[in-house]
Order: structure tokens, then sequence, then C-alpha cells
């Protein structure tokens, strides 16, 4: 390198002055000026190649042809992109690509979306000279064996790029390059079929690719599309903006948004290629009624579907009082529709008995950080982490649950950054390809508070503190006292490592690895939040970060990786029961009056009812009708048994989902729902990244999300009245002191806006607590560890945890129908090899997991990712009833689950659980009773 | 678990949990009432004031404290 950090380089391309950067390429300073050197194996979202050979230019006082993408521009340096020399030079170059690609571009599906085909006709290659009677790679086999995109060799140049796009984006180096010369051929693994390989189907090459070789077959079967709409994805808190690509209606593939800001170009599987579930023959498009959960589905208008809820719900309170229903709001749904459920709840219904999914999966994160810092919220951005000297990932897989963030943490990791993990089960981060976890704290499920107090424990016993950061951004008195509290011995790691698992020497080696970094980051999840004492975890995971001075800078933080596309936005909405839009509590008169001069309506001071407590009011016969947003509580929640009791319990079910989810199969009425193809609307995502969600195509059952919760809050006559989602994103930045900046006007001018968006911070704010807290000073929080009344006994002596795997999605009601099920098809049992062995269970078997909840039956899967005495499982297949295991165990302040701890024993069985029998059962009679609805439209 | 008992249960996990300060019955009412709904208060008044088994004396002395709107 000749060229230092800063400095900026003058020179001449055609004729041109150019000032531009050092350390830019001579094709990059072309580009500066309009000038655009012919390529074929750079691009500019990869680091530049020099392989093609086409993109060669002349230097003035250089010998030679250098390619100019991989030539750093010079003080001085006279360039020439063009001369009659140059030009013969590339047409050779792009002869001899044609002579094993010939140019038969009418019958190609790329026609159009080829870079060759573009190059050949620019630099006016019309034919080959050589002919194709030599030795060619025409008659190559083509590789179909991925569901979402072909592999044809017989069209691919050799350039690199999705070698490069595998390595350096998704950072998987699952292709490469076999053989030499003529015999180059790109190959997946140990050239294996592409299924086969290690490739995690993430799109980047594809998405690199010149030619037609690495192509969606979607679009070999439909061709080029032939209009686009920017939107964003609805799967993970990632958030990544995507470009819907159609043909008329039909969506013919989605690629990632080189301009999204959560994921600069790159996707993953579920969002890159699982969109078929949005037009799968499942979706249910009218409204339907019915008496009793034993009666036949009955197909109706939609006026007479309002009607029916209104009088149903309105009847109920009549009877049983204005608190016996109450509404869920949901993490897949935008901002404006669950402001507008959590608004009808408290206008229409006249209560706070709204809360959301986040309840079982983030409310911790809630609780934790606005006790902590002042906000619910992550502190960065995630493009931070590429800032971080040692990240520690904590009860997180990003790897399966968030790819894309994954990516750019493997990047950062590459480049020499640290990291710990904190987990259970020996995760791909631990040891992947290029990356070697520099600590692995395999912390037993329960021991998180044990482990996080003994970090702290270590920071202030050895004197690792950051003095200043905490004497100026911290409450003194409450510093005191935590410190009193952490260097109690009890808090040391040598007495914790019973509760936590982890060795005293490698925690002690760990915190110091955290504590000495210039900066830390901290990334949790749901192994942190979904526990008994999730909320202290969290607080504990913001202890540490102040006590390290890791808050207020690109390259630290906490950061949250939420489960959902909207978890944060559905908080922000205002859907806990306690809580108001902008985390308002609901007892603040100045906030209430604020809503209720907005809203033309009193609301309640008190809050209302959270789900676990509707559950159980329900059971108990005060809690009567439920309306529900785009969640499958059945699945979902913990104790499968208990929900399905509390679902039975209701007068009037109303589930509005696209699908007949489980939670559908016990609803008197369904509100058939719009997927996020066919709505307007914002997401938020982890980072606080609000983003737009435009309608690709027009909702298939006719109305918006937002237009049903409308039209029945006008049935229970309360008016609402908007006439698109903006118009409520207005209302709600009137409302929401971080909001206030907010509005579809600037999200289209600037793509996307992280809140705060407000007089203070007009442009956003990606890295929050700069300079101070949102509290003001921040609160170091006692953090006393308290076990899990969940033990292991005799009985029960295996400790199971759940989570997620990267081609499925939660409850999978949208990636089980996708071709993704090829990739993972069922939920299994994970049991290490000590625990299967003295069990007599092998690979494949049925193992019965028992619990003190219920029993369900899965098949095994021996893995030494496992520790000795843990079991794992996702859940993301209904009849696996990974939650009729699991307990109804909670959070102490939040109520969220316990899912990750559930003390169980493991039996090798040769049936199903007699749950899975009656679930079989019910399930099919419920398709019946929904095929009788069919029958008579 | 019937309602009440998932009450008591979460209750004293409450109260475990403030159990490491000084001023944990104060906290313990404060987060009563401002994340239980009124007839989960009423619920666990009602049982204290039925003898109140299980209760611990923390949420006890909170219980007592307690407003009922």
């Amino acid at each position: 390198m000749n060229h230092q950090i800063g400095t900026v380089v003058s020179l001449m391309v055609d004729g041109q002055k150019v000032t531009v950067p050092g350390g830019t390429s001579v094709m990059q300073a072309a580009a500066v000026v309009d000038i655009k050197v012919p390529k074929l194996c750079a691009t500019d979202s990869l680091d530049a190649f020099g392989s093609c050979r086409v993109c060669l230019v002349e230097i003035e006082g250089r010998k030679g042809y250098p390619a100019s993408c991989t030539t750093e521009v010079e003080e001085g340096m006279v360039v020439h992109t063009q001369s009659d020399r140059l030009n013969g030079l590339r047409r050779n170059v792009v002869e001899l690509y044609v002579s094993d690609h010939p140019l038969d571009c009418m019958n190609c599906s790329a026609n159009g979306d080829c870079e060759l085909q573009d190059t050949a006709e620019a630099l006016g290659v019309e034919s080959c000279r050589y002919g194709m009677d030599g030795r060619n790679h025409q008659d190559a086999e083509k590789d179909t064996s991925n569901p979402y995109f072909t592999f044809d060799p017989s069209q691919c140049i050799v350039c690199y790029r999705c070698v490069r796009a595998c390595d350096d984006i998704q950072g998987t180096f699952a292709l490469s390059v076999d053989g030499r010369g003529f015999a180059s051929r790109i190959i997946a693994g140990q050239s294996d079929s592409f299924i086969e390989s290690d490739c995690v189907s993430c799109g980047a090459c594809v998405d690199h690719c010149p030619t037609e070789a690495l192509t969606e077959n979607t679009i070999i079967e439909h061709g080029l599309p032939e209009r686009s709409v920017v939107t964003t994805c609805a799967y993970c808190g990632v958030g990544c903006s995507l470009v819907a690509e159609l043909k008329g209606d039909q969506v013919l593939r989605m690629t990632p948004d080189k301009h999204g800001q959560a994921n600069e170009g790159h996707a993953c599987i579920k969002g890159r290629f699982a969109f078929g579930y949005a037009t799968h023959q499942d979706r249910i498009t009218k409204p339907m009624i019915r008496e009793n959960i034993d009666d036949p589905w009955r197909e109706v208008s939609w006026d007479e579907a309002f009607r029916y809820t209104a009088d149903r719900l309105r009847s109920i309170q009549s009877e049983y009082g204005r608190d016996s229903i109450g509404g869920i709001t949901s993490s897949r749904c935008t901002n404006e529709e669950t402001f507008l459920v959590q608004k009808m709840i408290r206008a229409a219904f006249g209560n706070n008995n709204v809360d959301t999914c986040a309840r079982v999966c983030h409310s911790p994160t809630g609780y934790g950080l606005k006790t902590t810092l002042g906000e619910s919220a992550g502190t960065q951005a995630f493009n931070s982490v590429a800032h971080a000297d040692v990240v520690m990932v904590m009860g997180a897989n990003p790897s399966d649950a968030h790819p894309v963030f994954a990516s750019r943490l493997k990047h950062r990791l590459r480049q020499g950054a640290k990291l710990i993990v904190v987990d259970p089960r020996r995760i791909e981060l631990v040891n992947s390809p290029h990356i070697r976890a520099d600590h692995h704290l395999a912390v037993r499920p329960g021991g998180n508070v044990a482990f996080i107090n003994a970090m702290a424990h270590v920071v202030v016993t050895e004197g690792l503190e950051a003095g200043d950061f905490i004497a100026q951004r911290c409450e003194d008195e409450a510093y005191r006292h935590w410190r009193e509290f952490i260097c109690n011995e009890q808090n040391s790691p040598e007495v914790t490592e019973r509760a936590t698992g982890i060795p005293a020497s490698e925690l002690r080696a760990a915190a110091w690895l955290f504590a000495t970094a210039s900066n830390a980051a901290i990334y949790y999840g749901l192994g942190v939040s979904e526990h008994s004492q999730g909320s202290t975890a969290v607080m504990g995971i913001a202890n540490l970060a102040m006590v390290t001075g890791n808050l207020g800078r690109e390259g630290v933080g906490v950061n949250p990786l939420r489960g959902q596309n909207n978890v944060q936005g559905s908080c922000d909405m205002g859907s806990f029961p306690h809580e108001l839009p902008g985390y308002r509590h609901v007892s603040d008169n100045a906030v209430r009056k604020l809503f209720e001069n907005e809203w033309n309506v009193q609301l309640h001071s008190e809050p209302g009812l959270r789900i676990p407590n509707m559950f159980d009011a329900a059971i108990s016969g005060h809690f009567k009708g439920l309306y529900v947003q785009g969640e499958d509580l059945a699945q979902s929640d913990p104790n499968t048994q208990h929900v399905e009791r509390a679902l039975k319990s209701m007068e009037c079910l109303v589930v509005q989902d696209i699908f007949l989810n489980e939670t559908a199969r016990f609803a008197h009425v369904f509100l058939p729902g719009s997927s996020f193809l066919e709505k307007n609307g914002t997401f938020t995502n982890a980072e606080r990244r609000i983003s737009m969600v435009r309608k690709a195509i027009e909702p298939l059952a006719g109305m918006e999300d937002w237009e049903v919760t409308m039209a029945l809050s006008n049935a229970l006559g309360y008016p609402m009245n908007y006439s698109h989602p903006s118009e409520i994103m207005d209302e709600i930045a009137r409302l929401t002191p971080t909001f206030t900046g907010v509005s579809y006007e600037k999200l289209e001018r600037m793509g996307s806006i992280q809140w705060p968006c407000n007089e203070d911070a007009q442009e956003g704010t990606p890295t929050m607590h700069v300079g101070k807290f949102v509290r003001g000073k921040g609160y170091f929080a006692i953090t006393g560890f308290v076990p899990t009344e969940e033990r292991t006994t005799r009985h029960f002596p295996l400790l199971l945890t759940t989570g997620r795997i990267l081609s499925q999605y939660n409850v999978g009601a949208q990636t089980r129908r996708t071709a993704n099920s090829e990739f993972y098809s069922e939920d299994v049992l994970e049991i290490h090899p000590f625990d299967a062995e003295e069990r007599g269970i092998s690979q494949d078997d049925w193992c019965g997991v028992s619990s003190r909840a219920g029993n369900t039956v899965l098949r095994a899967v021996i893995s030494e990712r496992m520790q000795p005495g843990v079991v794992y499982t996702t859940f993301h297949f209904p009849s696996s009833g990974a939650n009729v295991v699991t307990t109804d165990n909670s959070d102490w302040a939040t109520n969220c689950p316990e899912y990750k701890v559930t003390a169980v024993q493991v039996s090798h069985v040769s049936e199903p659980s007699q749950w899975q029998k009656e679930y079989s059962a019910f399930a099919r009679r419920q398709e019946e009773l929904l095929d009788k609805a069919r029958v008579s439209d | 678990m019937q309602e009440i008992e998932q009450l008591v249960k979460m209750a004293n996990q409450i109260a475990d949990n403030f159990s490491f300060h000084e001023d944990a019955v104060d906290r313990l009412e404060d987060h009563l009432q401002r994340f239980w709904a009124p007839s989960m208060r009423k619920k666990l008044i009602e049982f204290l004031d039925a003898g109140g088994d299980g209760l611990k004396p923390d949420v006890i002395a909170a219980v007592q404290r307690l407003q009922f709107p």
C-alpha cells in the first residue's frame, strides 16, 4: 500500500481531473466522473480481485495494461480508459469467454440481466472467431439440488464472484474453485452438490453471478421480472431491506437491497427465498364465523364478520364486565397495525388488556434496559460491530436466528476482533470457518445471572472498572450499593461455578479480555431473556457494560437481538398493558391526558392483564373474549395444555391471520390477514431502525390488516377513519416524543430512521446514550442470583432448552409453507452421546421427552454440540409439541416464560405421546370443519 | 395450577428478587401497583384476608399496603 489513511489523491482520467481518497482504485476513481470501465469480475460490493482482465487501462509512464480494479490511484497519475489497443485487448478477452459461453442470449433466461452480454455488446463482440468446435464446458451437468436456484457450469465464466461473496459477505466459505486453467470449475464443499455442501442458501452467490450460471429457479421458469418494489423483510429482527421483483402480480424473486441500511445488500435463506407462503394454497381469504369451536366454519362477508364480532364482544362485556375481554398485537405486524390494535383495546374495549408476543421473548429487555439505562431499546446500529474489539454473544445464535447480522459479526471477527460465546450449546460461532471463539463459556441453563455477576465481580475486585466513566455517567449512590453487593464473595467465579458450570479460571480470563478491550460490545438473545431471572440478567448485562465504560459510542453497547421483525416496534407502539406508546406508564395523568385529547375518550389508569394472566383469568372464568392479530399463542406459548384450556374457555376468540393457525383452531371468528407483500406500513428492527413496508400486490382478502382493525373498531362504536397508514404514523408522531420527527415523507427521503427522531435528533439516533443516559445517570441495579424453581431431580435429570434453526422461523407458519422444509422438516431432540448411551438411544430413535408439564416425542439427534445433562429442541412444527413440555414458570418482573430451562427425562419410545395423538385428531377435525366452509363456498 | 396459586407463586418470586434491597417491601408494593392488573391485586388481597397461606412475609407486608381502585 502506498497511501496513508486520510490522504487525498488527484489524478486525470480520460482528461478529467478526479480527486479521491488514497487507496481508491482506478476503476472507482473513473466512476466518480461517470466513466464506466468495462468489467466482469469486479463489483462494488466485493474487494477487487483482478481475474477477468477486461478492465485494463493505460497509465502514462507505466508499462503494460494494468487492471483498473486492483490498481490504486496515485498523485498525478494520468489514466486512459479508452483506446483502440485497449478495446482490442478487451474484445480478445471477451471473445475467449464467449468461446465457451455462446451468445445465445435470446434463448437464455438471463437475457437482459447478464453482465457478459452487456460487456460483449459494449465492446461490439457479436460472435466468436474460434467457433465452438474446441473443448468447452457446454455439456457440464447442472446442479439442481437446491430448491431455490440452479448452478449451470456451462454458463460459468469462473470469475470467482460467487466464491468471494460466499467468503467475504456471507462468511460461510462453502464455495471454491477446483482445478486450474481450462479445468477450473466452481465447486460447493468438497465437490458436493449445493444441497449437500455447507451452503446456507443465503443467495449471495446468485446475487453476484454476472451470468446465468447461478440463477433463481423462478427466473428460469418465468423469465425476468417486470417491476420491483423496495420493502422490508418480515422475518427476523435484522429487518433487511429487500427488493420484491414481480411479473404482473407474481413475486418472482426477493433480492437484498444494496442501499438497505440494516443489511447493505445481503440476505438469508428466509428473506431471500422463503416468500412463497404469501400465495400458498392454505391462505384463507374470506372471513369466517362459527358459534362453537366444534361447528363448521361459515364464510361470511366482511360486514357480517365485523357485526358478529362486535356483537359478541359487547355481549361478553355486558355479562362479565368491561375487563373480560382483551387483545394481542403481533411483532409480525407493522407499527401502524399494532398501534391501532392497542388503540382499539384502550379506546373501544375500554381497558388496558393489551399485550404482545414480545411478552414471551424480549419483555425482560424492556424492563431491564429501562431500569438501568432509561430506554427499552438496544443502544447501537448493526454497523457498530465493525468497531468492536471484543464481542460477547450471550444466549443468542445469530448464525441461525439473525444470519445477516452474523455475517457482519464474522467479518469483524475475521479482521481480528475477539469473541466470547456464552451459551449452553456449542453454537456455530464457536468454531466456524476462519473463526474460533476465544472463550466458549458453556453456562448451565439457569446460570446466567450468576455468570454475569461473576464477570462484574472480577472487573471490580481486580481493579478493571472504568472509573472516570462511572463517576461522570452513573448514579453514585446506586453504584456504591451495587459495588458492595458485587464484591461479595458469593458473586465470585469460584462460588458461582456450581451454578454456572463455567470453570472459574476461564471466566476470569474472559472477564479480563472483555474489560481490557478498547471497545467491547454485548449481543444477547432469548437465551438471556427467557428465564425466571430474564430481567435480572438484562440488568446485569447493562451493569457490565457500564462498569467497563462500554456505552455511548460506536463499537460497544448492549444489543438485544430481537427475534421477530417488529418486536422493537410492537413494544414501542404501546402494546404492553401498563404502557402507552413510547413506554409511558398508564398511571401518568399528563400522558394519559395527551392520548385522551387525541382519541376523544377517557382511558383507564390501571395496568391490564398480560398474556399469561389472561390465560389464568380465562380458566378461572372471568376473561372471555380475545382478539389476536398475527400471533399463534397455541403453538408458541409455554405449557400447551394450559394454553389450550384457556383458549377453550373463551366465548369469543377472534383470530386475524393469513392461515388457520393453531390458535385459530380454537377460534369463533377468523378475519383473513394480509402478508407483508400486501400492505403498507413500517417495521422497526433491533437497532431501532424504522423502515418502510410497501405494498407489492393487492391484499388477497381485499383488506390490509390496519383496515380490518379500523373496521372492527368502527363496528364496536369507536370511530376510526384513516385513509392511509401514513396518517397513523402522523398520529404516532404527535403522541410519542421519540417519534415526533418521523413521517413517511422523511422515511422516503432517508430510506430509514433510527429513533429517537425528534427536535434533538432530526436525522435519528444511530447510537444511544452518547454523553448521557436517557434516564440521566446510569443506574447500577442490584442483581441478586435467585436460582430457578425448575430443578433437576431423579425423575427429571436433564435440562431442556429451546431455540431456532436457520431455515425455519418461529412457529413455522411461513417457512413450513416453503421449500425451506427441504432443509429442516421436523423438530428434533439434540442430546449428548453420554446421555443418549445411558438411555439406550441411537441416532434417529424416537425419544419420549417428559417434564412436570407434559410429554412429547421427538426424533433423537446425537450431538456433541450439547453439554452432558442438557438437551435441546426447536419449536417450528406444531405436531412436535415442544411447548407441551415447557412449564409456566416465568420471569419474576415481566412473566416472560422460562422456555430455556425445563427439567426433563428422555427415554426411548415407539409411539407418539398422548398429547400428540390428541393433537392429530383435533387438527384433523378442525381441517374437516374448514373444508366444510370451503365446500359451501 | 389455579389462578390464585399462580399469583402467590409470582408474588413470592418477586419478593425473592427484591430481597437483596433494604427497601424490598416498598419495591414489591410499587411493582405490584405498576405491573399487576387490579383484578390480580384484588385476588391477592382477598387471599391474604382469607389467611394468606404460603405468602412470604415481604409479600404480606406489601399486600397490606396495596391500593385497589
